[in-house]
This record gives structure tokens, C-alpha cells and sequence, in this order.
């Protein structure tokens, strides 16, 4: 609908787009966050509709129980607001008394439930005093409010204020990862003798770390501004650095870390060399697959900017369009000069007018949610599921070839394919 | 306010869109925000389509709550009227819209666009999808179906659409058998229909309801408005084709005798043959929407010689059908949108097979029972690539293969039974009860069914002696000389008590 070029802060243009979206909510963030933290619990404060979109999304991935469900707003509860908060606690009641392991609740809301103004906040507190050994918060995963990876970033920053006071020197990590990529971090720092490395979150409610004046923080995703605001808000420290995809990226994040930390660049090429060159060599193979291929970005994550530059950097793809939902640019400072210029940077979404775009484009590969890709594929244009790159430990040096393989793997389907 | 975890069916506006996208040449614009998006991902993922549904959502944010969401409506709206170039449009509010009223209905009508608009008040917090669907298809109905020549031995197939389950092979299946009847099918609708073509509906003598959730009421109007009888049999399994073959035969004034001569379906044979003697007596339970669960406890029970030992729905429109059917068998129907009812329900019947959705196919791994599917919410596997209608002779085979499949055959059951004390015989030899073998806990839940049970319990040697029977009838043995017990105010179960009760039991 409306449409803007505009100077970008390395004076490239980005287009602004308003229209029609094709992105999750950021209620969505629940299907990752609730394996993260363990004994956490989200309730989703809001309809059918929300509690269908969380099902669509979980997709196959069906729990003995799962530690997600949906409170779902009748036509009752709409009402009167009171009403709504004694159904609530009614239910939250229930809930954990069929569920005593959970150690902490998220009270999510969702766009009923903040066009209503049911007050979250206040819910979360009354329940907190009333169920001692169960901490409850409440953030927002609302499709008004947040897209997709957002719904993180709106738990996270729920957390923080929770964290307890403490101004000794910390490395923190920021963001939910894989086991696998922290246990490699925790190595890897471990050899360059940092101890004093925490995750946000941790495994478990009873483990978050502690936060102050000595900790520096590293993001280790790019949809994490709030969770960062906060942090800043208690006096941690922002430690700039590229995002931990590809080779390059996990070095330059490791080092960010490292020097924050005082650690100088002999040890820390002594403790990752290693590591990267590891990562360089396993990247060969899919370079082979992805060199000189064209690749477009709709808007989904967040993450496109910088898996655009790993693309273009390290498997010699060519970016035609960028899109990302939201485009942070202080904490994309690092990423945004390294992108190639003949790259279009879009933000926000029109998608019709995209879709027209792409069609016109006609790239090798197109990135994209699970709605466009079987359409984009009868025309003809190979597809890679957007979703699949959040769910998949896609951060570090080791996993470096895996990102690319995800990339790879539309392609090699396509050759092998006779049909 | 209603704890969920899962959730049987979607809220009334994805019912809405499997009309729109079921149909052809009809748009539906959607006042939304960007989350409830996701819906486009059922259509393309699960029913693998190969076009986007045809849906424009208004997508609008907090920033314009404040400000003019109606004129975003409007915008879209004629934004998608240019780009789609539909017959017609259907309009309507999501969830969230439905609460800042901005009455989709009246701005569209005041747009002044050159095809007609169709508004959709579907109440997001008290109904849900399949009412959805059949409210959309009756407003449509209503806005286009027109007189017509009714010509004799012509009907119209109503109910099928866009994710729907074994819809597509429905159609095909019902509409030879109707063409081997000497019915012409005048028009299937809202699938590849037009909204056009709903204008020519009244050319048909009467209508064929497949699915009664969806088509009811819009089968009920066209009856009142055009005089159209309709069908009420739902042709699954033998005898429910063959009562809609003579239902259909009536109103079309045909002689139904020579395709009832016919022996249709294998079903019958099959069954008879003795290497289905096994099947006899299987206690089985059924859940899904009420068309599919009614239909499948009478295949079961009459074509298949199990014993139906619950019956249950979540469409609570067709509770009524649900509950006289459940009569009929002795039972007290299930009527409930929570799984975790339904979970429970299964682990107290101890069933030896399930018939129900994916959420029982779920339940029913855990609890380490078979389960064949045969109804919504669908699945990417509810689509196969091969023919499998679940209506008509054809479905009527399918129905006795995917159900038999999951039971470990009868004679391999029987050698188990023979070869136990062997020691190769392990409770975890591959069978064809899954891929992995059960996990003890489901095989014996591990919650004791009735509280009354707890007061039982069992000797060392009886519990011992209880293991060497086969795993898959350890369940039902149990409960038998549990209830043994009771009645004879029994505490302690010995191995006497065992056998007695398997005495009492094979009497
Ligand atoms: S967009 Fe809003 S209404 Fe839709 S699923 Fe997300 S939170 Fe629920």
C-alpha cells in the first residue's frame, strides 16, 4: 500500500512497506521457549484462534502434555472485565494443580485479550502472592504487538526485571539457543579461561543468572531489542558484535566476547582457530551447491539480514531482496555495511506487490514462511522454510555447515529429483 | 474461560476459508491481525495446495487501533477486488476484529464495489469452525441459489471442501456411484464450485449431504426455498451405502435393485472369511466429528463384529445423533472438545482399538493401543496420494484395511500366545502395533482406572503370573479379574483369583 525509499543508516535505501503481512505472531515464540525453560509453563490468554495458531505451528511436534495451552476467552468473559479475572485465576488454579512441577507461569496475552485491556500485569501479581513456589509473570505474544521471533524477546524482557542484583564481572549470552551451541561456547571460553559466562534464559526458573553493573552482554540474536533496553536498564553493558551465523560471524561474536572479558587476541586464536577452521573447510561443500545463486528474503524472523550476509559472504550467494519485519539498526550495526549494495533492504510487508517482485526476479531460492512455499514451488521457484532456521541450532562455528546445508538442501533435492 | 491444549477444531473464520478456498472465483477478505495468517499454512502444508487460499487479511496493528482500522479494511478490500478479479467477495471479522467492531458487513456495502458482497458474522467466542463453514455456506446459499428447472434423477452433492478429510475421494467415489444409479450430479458444492454455479443449484431434484456439520443447514434452507428434499444416510461402510443407495433410488425415482445385487465392496467377504475370526469382540472406541463417529461405531460393531465400548464426539451441533446412536449401543455418548476428556475416557475403557482423530491417534500411541484414524482435524497424512475415499464400496474397503492394519493379525497373535514362554518371546518383539514397541507404562496405565481398584490388590505370584500373559490382552485381563474381585468383595487378587475370573470370563 504505501510505499517509501528511504536513506538507511550506510545510506542505502530501504524500502518501507505497508500491507499486507505474512508473519506469525508472537505468540508463536512459545512453541521454542517452552523447551528451553524447563520448568516453565505459558498461558496463553486469548482465543481459539490463538490457541489453533500455537497447534499450527507445533505442527507434528504433539507432547504427552505440553507446557503451553491456551486460556480461551467466551463470550462470557467479554462481558465483564472482572469476571475475566476471577475466570483466570480459576483457571491458573486448575492448571497447577494438575501441573505441580511447573516453577514458573507466563501469563501471555494475545490480541483479544489486550483489545479488552484484561490487565495481565495485575493477574500475574495476585497470582504470584497466591501460589507460593510458583513465580508468575506475563508478557505480550500478541499479533498487534509483536511478530514472531518478537514473542522472545517479550519473554526475555519479562525475565530481567527478575533477575537477581549482582555486579561481578560476567560474560552473558542473550537468547534462547541449543544446548549444544552453549555447551561449545561454554569450551570454548573455558579455554580462553572465561568462568564467569552465563545464558539468557537459563535451563530452569531456579537458574537465571544474576545481572549488574559487571556484566557485558553479547546478543546472540538480532530480535532481542527490548530484552537489551532492559538489560541496559540495569546496568549491563552491550557488547556490539556480528550475529554467530556462519564462520565469520561466530568468530567476530566469540571475540567480541572475549575482549570484553580482557582477553587478549593470541589467547582467543589459540582457544577458536581451531573452531573456525573447521567451520571454513565444512562450508565447502555447500558453497559448491550455493555459489552464485540468487536468494530472496520475505520477511518472517528477523534473522534475514544477518543470514544475508553469511549467504553472501561465506557461500557466495547473491541477495536480490532482503525483507525483514523489523529492521534494528543499532543492533545491526556490525551487519548492515558487510551486506552486498545491489542487495534491495525491505521492511515491513506488502506481500502481494512482493510476491509481484519475486515472481519478476525469478531468484534461485526464496526464503519464506510456510504459507508462500508450496505456491512459490508449483510456480516453479525453489523454497526454503523460514521456520525451520529458528528450530534448528543454526549458531556457531559447528554449526556453521549445518546453516548452509538447510540452504543446500532445496537444491540437492531438486537434482536428484526425476518426477 | 476454557483451558485447551489442543484443540479439535480451528475458530469459525477457518471454516469460512475452507468455503473460499474450497470454491473457485470467490475471494474472502478478512479483517485480522498478521498472526492469524497462519491459517494460509493449513491449506498449503497440510492439504498441500498448490495456491495460496484466497484470503486478503487486513493485518492491522496496535499503532491502528488508536486511528482508522475501517479504512485499512476498505483499502484491502478494494485492493483485493482489483488484484483477484473475483465473482464475489466474502467479508468478515476475525477474533480480534470482532471486538472493535468496525462491522466489515456495512463497510463493504458501502464501498461500492460492482460484485456482489457476501458479510459473515461468525461469533469467534462462541462457535467455532465446522459451524463456520456451515454458516458461510448457507449465507452464500442464500445470496445466490436461484429457482430452477428441476430435471428428475438430479442432484447435487453438497458438503465437500477444502481440508476437509477424504473429501476429494468422497466425490469421486459418490458420484460414480450415483452415475451407476442412472443420477446426474447437476452440480458439488462449495468444492470447484463458482458462486455463479450456486445460482443453478435449483436445477437439481434434490440434494446429497455428505457431511452434515457442514451442508446441514444450508440443505435444510434449500429445502424450505426450492423444495429440494435432501439425504439423510451417510454412505460409510456397507450398510450405510446401501441405505443411501435406496434413499437416493426413492428420491430420484431410479430401481436401486440392480447396483443392491451387485457385491459392491470386499468388506463383506473379508470379514466373513476366517482369518478375521480374531476380530471378533475387539472392544474398540470411537471419537471424532458425529458423521464419521456415528458411521464408524455401526461399521464396527455391524461389518466389523467388534464391540463398540465408547462413542463420542466433539461437534457439539450433532450431540443429539451422537447421543442416540451411543444409546443404541448400551453407551453414554462422549460429548467434549477436550482431549484430555477423551484421554481419559479411553484409558478407563481400555480399549483394544481406537478409532478417532489425530489427537487419539496420539493418546492411543501413549496408551499403547492400535488406533486407525477416521476423522478431523486433519493431518499432512489424512491426504493421501493414493485413492482412499472413506464413502461409498471403495471407502467401505478402505475402512476394513486401515483399521485391520493397526491390529496385530490374528494369527500372529495366536503364535505369541503359543511361543511365550520361549525365551526369544520378549513383550517388546516388533509387532504390528507400532514401529517401537509400547512403553510398559501404556500398556498397563499406569493411573488405575476407577478409584474403587485401589482398594484392591494384588499377591506377588498373581501379579507375576499376570506378566506372562501377552502384553496386549494384559490390560483387559487385569480390569476382568479387578471387576471379578469387586463383586465378590475380594481385597487380595491371588492366582487363584486370576483364574478364576478367567473361568468366569470364557464362560
Ligand atoms: S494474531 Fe492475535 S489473535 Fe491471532 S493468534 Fe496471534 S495473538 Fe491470537
Amino acid at each position: 500500500m504505501s510505499l517509501a525509499l528511504e536513506a538507511g543508516c550506510e545510506a542505502r535505501p530501504v524500502l518501507r512497506e505497508r500491507g499486507q503481512r505474512e508473519v506469525f505472531c508472537g505468540l508463536t515464540g512459545i512453541v521454542w521457549m517452552h523447551r528451553k525453560i524447563r520448568d516453565a509453563f505459558f498461558l496463553v490468554v486469548g482465543s481459539r484462534t490463538c490457541a489453533h495458531l500455537l497447534q499450527s505451528a507445533a505442527g507434528v511436534m504433539i507432547f504427552a502434555e505440553p507446557r503451553f495451552a491456551t486460556a480461551i476467552l467466551e463470550e462470557r468473559d467479554l462481558a465483564g472485565l472482572a469476571d475475566a479475572q476471577e475466570e483466570l485465576d480459576r483457571t491458573v488454579a486448575r492448571l497447577l494443580e494438575r501441573r505441580p512441577d511447573i516453577r514458573l507461569l507466563f501469563l501471555v496475552g494475545s490480541c483479544p485479550s489486550e483489545v479488552i485491556k484484561l490487565d495481565l500485569a495485575k493477574a500475574a501479581q495476585r497470582l504470584d502472592a497466591r501460589f507460593p513456589g510458583v513465580r508468575v509473570l506475563n508478557y505480550s505474544g500478541s499479533g498487534i504487538e509483536t511478530t514472531f521471533t518478537q514473542g522472545e524477546d517479550a519473554c526475555l524482557a519479562a525475565l530481567v526485571p527478575e533477575l537477581p542484583p549482582g555486579d561481578a564481572a560476567q560474560l552473558l549470552i542473550v537468547g534462547a539457543l541449543a544446548e549444544v551451541v552453549e555447551d561449545q561456547w561454554r569450551r570454548l571460553f573455558a579455554a580462553m579461561g572465561v568462568r564467569d559466562l552465563a545464558f539468557l534464559p537459563a535451563r530452569r526458573a531456579g537458574e537465571m543468572p544474576a545481572i549488574g553493573a559487571g556484566t557485558r552482554f553479547l546478543l546472540a540474536q538480532p530480535f532481542l531489542a527490548e530484552t537489551a533496553r532492559l538489560l541496559e536498564s540495569r546496568g549491563a553493558r552491550h557488547v556490539p558484535a556480528l550475529f554467530p551465523l556462519g564462520a565469520e560471524g561466530s568468530t567476530d561474536f566469540l571475540r567480541a566476547g572475549a575482549q570484553a572479558m580482557g582477553v587478549g587476541e593470541a589467547r582467543f586464536r589459540a582457544a577458536t582457530a581451531l573452531a573456525e577452521a573447521r567451520a571454513k573447510a565444512a562450508l565447502e561443500g555447500a558453497r559448491a551447491r550455493l555459489e552464485g545463486r540468487r536468494v530472496f528474503f520475505f520477511p518472517d524472523s528477523q534473522l534475514e539480514v544477518p543470514m544475508a550476509r553469511f549467504l553472501a559472504r561465506e557461500c557466495g550467494m547473491e541477495p536480490v531482496e532482503i525483507g525483514t519485519p523489523y529492521l534494528h539498526r543499532a543492533h545491526l550495526a556490525r551487519e548492515l555495511p558487510l551486506l552486498p549494495a545491489s542487495a534491495l533492504l525491505s521492511e515491513g510487508q506488502d506481500v502481494e506487490r512482493q510476491l509481484d517482485r519475486c515472481l519478476s526476479a525469478r531468484p534461485d531460492l526464496v526464503v519464506c514462511g510456510l504459507g508462500l512455499a508450496n505456491p512459490l514451488e508449483r510456480q516453479g521457484i525453489t523454497t526454503k522454510w523460514s521456520i525451520e532456521l529458528v528450530f534448528t541450532p543454526v549458531q556457531g562455528h559447528d554449526q556453521a555447515a549445518d546453516l548452509a546445508g538447510l540452504y543446500a538442501r532445496p537444491f540437492a533435492r531438486r537434482e536428484r529429483l526425476r518426477v | 474461560m476454557q483451558l485447551t491444549l489442543w484443540t479439535y477444531e480451528g475458530p469459525p473464520h477457518v471454516g469460512a476459508m475452507r468455503i473460499a478456498t474450497g470454491m473457485e472465483g470467490l475471494h474472502y477478505v478478512l479483517h485480522a491481525p498478521q498472526g492469524d495468517t497462519y491459517a494460509d499454512l493449513l491449506f498449503t502444508m497440510i492439504e498441500r495446495r498448490d495456491r495460496r487460499p484466497p484470503v486478503t487479511y487486513t493485518t492491522f496493528q496496535a499503532r491502528d487501533l488508536g486511528g482508522d482500522t475501517a479504512e485499512l479494511f476498505k483499502r484491502a478490500l478494494r485492493d483485493a477486488a482489483e488484484r483477484f478479479r473475483p465473482e464475489a467477495v466474502i467479508v468478515g471479522a476475525s477474533c480480534t476484529a470482532e471486538l472493535i467492531q468496525d462491522d466489515p458487513g456495512g463497510l463493504a456495502e458501502s464501498s461500492g464495489l460492482d460484485i456482489p458482497v457476501v458479510p459473515l458474522e461468525l461469533p469467534s467466542y462462541s462457535k467455532k469452525e465446522n459451524w463456520g463453514a456451515a454458516e458461510t455456506f448457507y449465507q452464500l446459499l442464500r445470496r445466490f441459489a436461484a429457482k430452477g428447472e428441476a430435471r428428475p434423477a438430479t442432484c447435487n452433492i453438497l458438503g465437500p471442501t477444502a481440508l476437509g478429510f477424504r473429501h476429494r475421494d468422497d466425490v469421486t467415489e459418490i458420484t460414480r456411484l450415483l452415475g451407476r444409479l442412472g443420477v446426474t450430479v447437476n452440480l458439488v458444492a462449495p468444492m470447484g464450485a463458482r458462486p455463479a454455479d450456486l445460482a443453478r443449484i435449483g436445477d437439481a431434484a434434490f440434494n446429497v449431504v455428505l457431511y452434515p456439520e457442514i451442508a446441514g443447514q444450508a440443505a435444510a434452507f434449500l429445502q424450505r426455498r426450492l423444495g429440494q428434499p435432501f439425504t439423510r444416510s451417510i454412505p460409510i461402510g456397507v450398510g450405510g451405502t446401501r441405505d443411501f443407495i435406496a434413499e437416493v433410488a426413492a428420491l430420484a425415482g431410479v430401481d436401486p435393485a440392480p447396483l443392491l445385487a451387485e457385491e459392491g465392496s470386499r468388506l463383506p467377504w473379508y470379514s466373513r472369511s476366517v482369518d478375521s475370526t480374531y476380530l471378533t469382540g475387539k472392544r474398540v472406541f470411537v471419537f471424532g466429528d458425529a458423521t464419521h463417529a456415528v458411521a464408524a461405531a455401526r461399521v464396527a460393531r455391524e461389518e466389523m463384529g467388534f464391540e463398540v465400548v465408547g462413542l463420542g464426539s466433539y461437534s457439539r451441533e450433532q450431540a443429539r445423533e451422537v447421543r442416540e446412536a451411543a444409546k443404541a449401543l448400551g453407551l453414554e455418548a462422549l460429548i467434549t472438545d477436550d482431549y484430555l476428556a477423551v484421554e481419559q475416557a479411553i484409558a478407563e475403557a481400555q480399549p483394544e482399538l481406537v478409532l478417532g482423530t489425530q489427537m487419539e491417534r496420539h493418546t492411543a500411541k501413549r496408551l499403547g493401543i492400535p488406533c486407525a484414524v477416521i476423522s478431523a482435524p486433519v493431518h499432512v497424512q489424512d491426504f493421501p496420494a493414493r485413492y482412499s475415499p472413506q464413502m461409498g464400496f471403495e471407502g467401505a474397503n478402505v475402512l476394513f484395511d486401515t483399521w485391520v492394519h493397526p491390529l496385530m493379525m490374528g494369527l500372529e497373535e495366536h503364535l505369541i500366545g503359543m511361543f511365550r514362554e520361549d525365551s526369544e518371546f520378549t513383550d517388546t518383539a516388533p509387532s504390528h502395533l507400532g514401529h517401537a514397541a509400547p512403553v510398559p507404562r501404556a500398556a498397563e496405565p499406569a493411573t488405575p482406572p476407577a478409584p474403587a481398584s485401589l482398594a484392591l490388590s494384588w499377591s506377588a505370584e498373581a501379579e507375576a503370573e499376570l506378566k506372562k500373559i501377552p502384553f496386549f490382552v494384559r490390560g483387559k485381563a487385569r480390569r476382568n479379574t479387578e471387576s471379578f474381585a469387586r463383586e465378590r468383595g475380594l481385597s487380595t487378587i491371588t492366582v487363584e483369583t486370576l483364574y478364576d475370573a478367567k473361568a468366569h470370563f470364557s464362560r
